[in-house]
């Protein structure tokens, strides 16, 4: 058996040491040699010393999702090889350290190859020629796992150079060398192990070259850049994981004049970039559920005085500071109904990567459409999965800023001398005109509290209730207007004999689930939900009564999604996949889990807060 | 750059028509008609000028004003205001507030602003009460009093919003009294022309709510080595120069800084008004442009996104090229 560009490789480590790296020295090389990979980055709340993993998936075609199985362990430590030696396919093999590892306390399949490499040994090698104190070499071991797991792979050793050449450039070139010494070095254990071994072990990795070029990246600078592109020009923070990439990528990233205000809490964040809005400025904030709590009364705030900020709440495990770098699917309902009283809002949640790109450059043009909030649900698992995909697609991409005020209506405001009619209700469009500070005859008033045509505050009755009416119909005008395929799509075969119904990040494992279902006979279907507020009620109904079976898949307790179906079009999806375990659902959990319901194999149990009998299975795996 | 009228408006052209519903006697009229006054001899645009107001009745400034206006959250008056100046420095951003909605629930962004140095005047309206709500104690009044509406006397202590300034970073720190026009106009002026973060405390009577410190208080002499004085006294008269010469000389920097911390403490029978201390640094603007080169050419609000045909013109194959195999 010879298995080609399949792989599935892990390395571990305590935070700090060095695994990210490493992840991406793998990751970067297999993208060079014209592979494709998906990686999934675990972590803990803590800067030194925890245990954290990352997975690299490696393919020749393209891939979206990650599996459980492990065909190679790499780790110099102990902690890793205990808790995922378990994890190694009985065909894998385990790169290991003899002098920290021993084999008999792991739980190996049989037939697992083990190779044992002595890091500290290679590491001294390794000071010895190139003169560099040993102890500035530890950071090495990493390369060391590495090459090892190259060689095993039967890669040839210049694709690693070529990685180490790029990674490595100006003041750092030098590094290249010396990371090159050790790659040397791991290569050379791996080649002298017994040629049996070798035969043995099934993997390869082989560069194609007719590959297209492609992008190596992962959901937070994929939203960073689609901002860019669609002119966000000032962004707010609040550290806080795992949001803080995204504005550590537009200040690092400063050509293109992004201006990227760290502020002192996500109160200021929001009420920051609302201000700035107010001027005409493309502004946003990202942050996390914690954070996203704190904004509520500010995008209220936005939504009474029409305000087109954009927010993204890049969901991690919840509630209070629950699990901060893990991920869940958790603030569906909260985006939609946090804050006090009613204001339309557009929440959407990108799918793949490539749509992260594209919803962060639409969610601008939709604030300033329909001139009211826009809140984006991004999430820890693909914030930090990096993976190669084509490159964006940006020759369909249109700025539209909407209703902006024109010169008639600022010379008719000028006539009047009452200041600008902002708010006024009566325009066909249903969106009142908007002038941007600066202009003559522009100015108006603005305020939470409920206000006439022109900003002024009252309490009048008839007022209310028409300044109600208008922003609450926004809503219609949204589901007009977005487009159907950027409100929802359906993926697979129609009259499948089951729909996967989900939102968000699911979106990538599920379209690797298809063709898996398919090699099993079950042919299946998949609705993603897109954009979530407003809920594009009849077209899903329409779609969902249409369906033979339907199953819910989500991260959450909950089931917020399947609450909001039933809210909106009265069905209840009673077959239910669901994780919060803070670790996403792999592709062969989803495949099994969905297998395991097509069969019948689900016991039904009553759910007396839905009353009504559900078929439910909670997926649990992974560290 | 902030533009000015070549023919200034007259100060009726900086009032909104609508109807004013504060009490009568209230100290917030002669502060609104100071910051009218104040735009005017500017010769401020309208529509280039943006004042932003807090919560509370300090917060309803913006609605008697004839220019952007805008009624904030409470407490979150100066992260709005500041969200406005950094996108469009070309605008006369001014935050006024109450010392409620700045020294309490707006306590973070107070420190925080100090530290930005963005260049706009903050003027807080400084009763001691807060009044909307009927008089319950505000962050400013001291420890021990009861002002009529309190049900037993207030146990906090009273902070003193001009120190925290000096030692968060504001570069001009100034008082005035809702009741003397004249200085609170100059004053006010001075504060919106300061290039940087500039707060203006402004003293002055709840009629309704403070029976401490009503008009009368303030306007009661009060003797002094014998003398029969006024109440209120300017930093001039204290021969205080707050002004600092040169921000890199560092014994002139914390010189100026510890008079003025002694005479901002001073409340025992007298009560100095005026600049306390001023200083120039480098605006947060200016702090962004040396680290943004585009910001230097273009504000955030202007920085061109689009073409004529709407279509996208940021260039990212720099980006692109980083992460592509």
């Amino acid at each position: 058996m010879k298995v080609v560009n399949e792989v599935s490789w892990m390395i571990g480590g305590p935070q700090g040491s060095g695994v990210d790296s490493s992840a991406t020295l793998f990751a970067q090389a297999c993208a060079t040699a014209g592979l494709w990979i998906f990686g999934k980055r675990e972590y803990h709340s803590n800067i030194k010393g925890k245990h954290s993993y990352f997975q690299v998936r490696v393919s020749n075609q393209p891939i979206h999702s990650h599996v459980d199985d492990v065909h190679i362990l790499a780790t110099f430590e102990e902690t890793t090889a205990k808790l995922h030696a378990g994890e190694i396919v009985k065909t894998g093999a385990l790169i290991y350290d003899p002098t920290k590892i021993k084999l008999d306390d792991l739980d190996l399949k049989s037939g697992v190859i083990t190779l044992p490499i002595d890091f500290n040994l290679v590491l001294r090698q390794v000071a010895e020629e190139t003169g560099v104190e040993y102890s500035k070499l530890s950071i090495m071991r990493n390369t060391i796992a590495v090459a090892a797991s190259f060689a095993l792979l039967r890669v040839e050793i210049e694709s690693l150079e070529k990685t180490l050449e790029r990674m490595y450039t100006g003041k750092k070139s030098k590094l290249v060398a010396m990371n090159m010494t050790a790659v040397q070095k791991a290569y050379r254990a791996v080649e002298i192990l017994p040629e049996e071994l070798h035969a043995q072990f099934p993997y390869h990795l082989v560069p194609n070259n007719n590959t297209p070029k492609r992008l190596l990246i992962n959901g937070a600078t994929a939203t960073a850049l689609g901002k860019l592109k669609g002119g966000c020009r000032y962004q707010t923070y609040y550290p806080i994981s795992p949001a803080t990439d995204e504005s550590v990528y537009l200040e690092s990233h400063n050509q293109y004049g992004c201006a990227v205000v760290q502020c002192e809490d996500e109160i200021a964040a929001i009420n920051m970039a609302i201000g700035a809005a107010t001027t005409g400025v493309r502004a946003s904030t990202s942050t996390s559920g914690p954070g996203f709590s704190l904004m509520q009364e500010g995008l209220g705030w936005a939504g009474m005085n029409e305000v087109p900020v954009v927010v993204f709440d890049y969901q991690r495990g919840g509630p209070s500071t629950g699990l901060p770098t893990r991920h869940e699917q958790g603030d569906l309902m909260f985006s939609l109904f946090g804050g006090h009283g009613d204001y339309p809002r557009l929440v959407f949640s990108p799918g793949s990567i490539a749509d992260h790109f594209r919803l962060a450059f639409e969610s601008f043009n939709y604030a300033e459409k329909f001139q009211t909030p826009v809140i984006v649900l991004n999430d820890k698992f693909l914030a930090n999965s990096t993976q190669t995909i084509l490159p964006f697609k940006e020759n369909d991409l249109v700025i539209e800023r909407g209703h902006l005020a024109t010169e008639d209506d600022l010379k008719n405001a000028k006539s009047e001398g009452r200041g600008f009619p902002r708010f006024q209700p009566d325009v066909k469009s249903g969106i009142s005109s908007r002038p941007l500070p600066g202009v003559e005859g522009g100015h108006y008033w603005m305020t939470g509290d409920e206000h006439d045509d022109y900003g002024h505050i009252t309490e009048n009755p008839e007022n209310r209730k028409k300044m109600h009416e208008k922003r609450m119909k926004k809503y219609e005008l949204i589901l007009q207007q977005i487009p159907l395929d950027r409100q929802f799509s359906i993926h697979g075969i129609p009259n499948a004999d089951i729909t996967l119904v989900s939102w968000g990040t699911m979106f990538g494992a599920l379209m690797d689930v298809l063709p898996a279902l398919k090699e099993k006979n079950i042919n299946a279907n998949f609705i993603n939900i897109r954009m979530l507020s407003p809920f594009p009620s009849a077209k899903v109904a329409a779609f969902l009564k249409s369906s033979k079976k339907l199953v819910l898949l989500e991260h959450n307790y909950s089931m917020q999604l399947g609450q909001l179906i039933r809210l909106h079009t009265g069905i209840l999806i009673t077959s239910r996949i669901s994780k919060y375990t803070g670790r996403p659902m792999s592709l062969n959990e989803i495949v099994s889990a969905t297998e395991k319901i097509f069969n019948g194999e689900v016991q039904e149990e009553k759910d007396e807060t839905l009353d009504a009998s559900i078929e439910r299975v909670v997926l649990t795996y992974g560290l | 750059m902030v533009s000015k009228l070549q023919v200034p408006l007259t100060v009726a052209a900086y009032k909104s028509d609508v109807h004013n519903d504060w009490c009568p006697g209230c100290g917030d009229f002669g502060i609104l008609q100071a910051l009218q006054q104040a735009l005017a001899e500017l010769g401020l645009p309208p529509w280039e000028t943006m004042v932003f107001g807090g919560i509370g009745c300090s917060g309803k400034v913006f609605n008697y004003m004839a220019c952007y206006g805008v009624h904030t959250l409470h407490g979150r008056v100066l992260p709005f205001a500041m969200g406005a100046k950094l996108a469009n420095p070309d605008l006369e951003v001014i935050a006024v507030g109450g010392d409620g909605d700045g020294y309490g629930i707006g306590a973070g962004h107070f420190v925080h602003a100090g530290r930005r140095n963005v260049d706009m005047a903050y003027i807080v309206l400084n009763n001691e009460v807060y009044g909307l709500t009927k008089g319950q104690a505000s962050p400013t009044l001291d420890r021990g009093q009861q002002t009529k509406s309190l049900p037993l006397p207030n146990i906090n202590d009273g902070i003193k919003p001009l120190a925290l300034a000096l030692v968060t970073g504001y570069t001009w720190i100034g008082r005035s009294y809702a009741f003397d026009g004249k200085h609170l106009k100059e004053m006010i002026k001075q504060a919106i022309e300061h290039k940087g973060m500039a707060l203006l405390d402004i003293i002055q009577p709840c009629p309704t709510y403070n029976d401490l410190h009503t008009a009368e208080w303030f306007n009661k002499k009060v003797k002094e080595e014998e003398k029969s004085v006024s109440k209120l006294v300017t930093v001039e008269e204290l021969k205080h120069d707050g002004v600092i010469k040169d921000p890199t000389n560092r014994d002139e920097v914390f010189e100026k800084q510890r008079k003025a911390f002694d005479l901002i403490q001073y409340r025992g029978e007298r009560i100095p008004i005026g600049v306390f201390y001023q200083i120039k640094l480098p605006t947060y603007i200016e702090r962004m442009q040396s680290q943004v080169p585009m910001l230097k050419k273009y504000s955030p609000v202007r920085i061109p996104y689009a073409d004529a045909n709407h279509l996208p013109t940021t260039d990212l194959t720099d980006a692109f090229e980083e992460i592509t195999f």
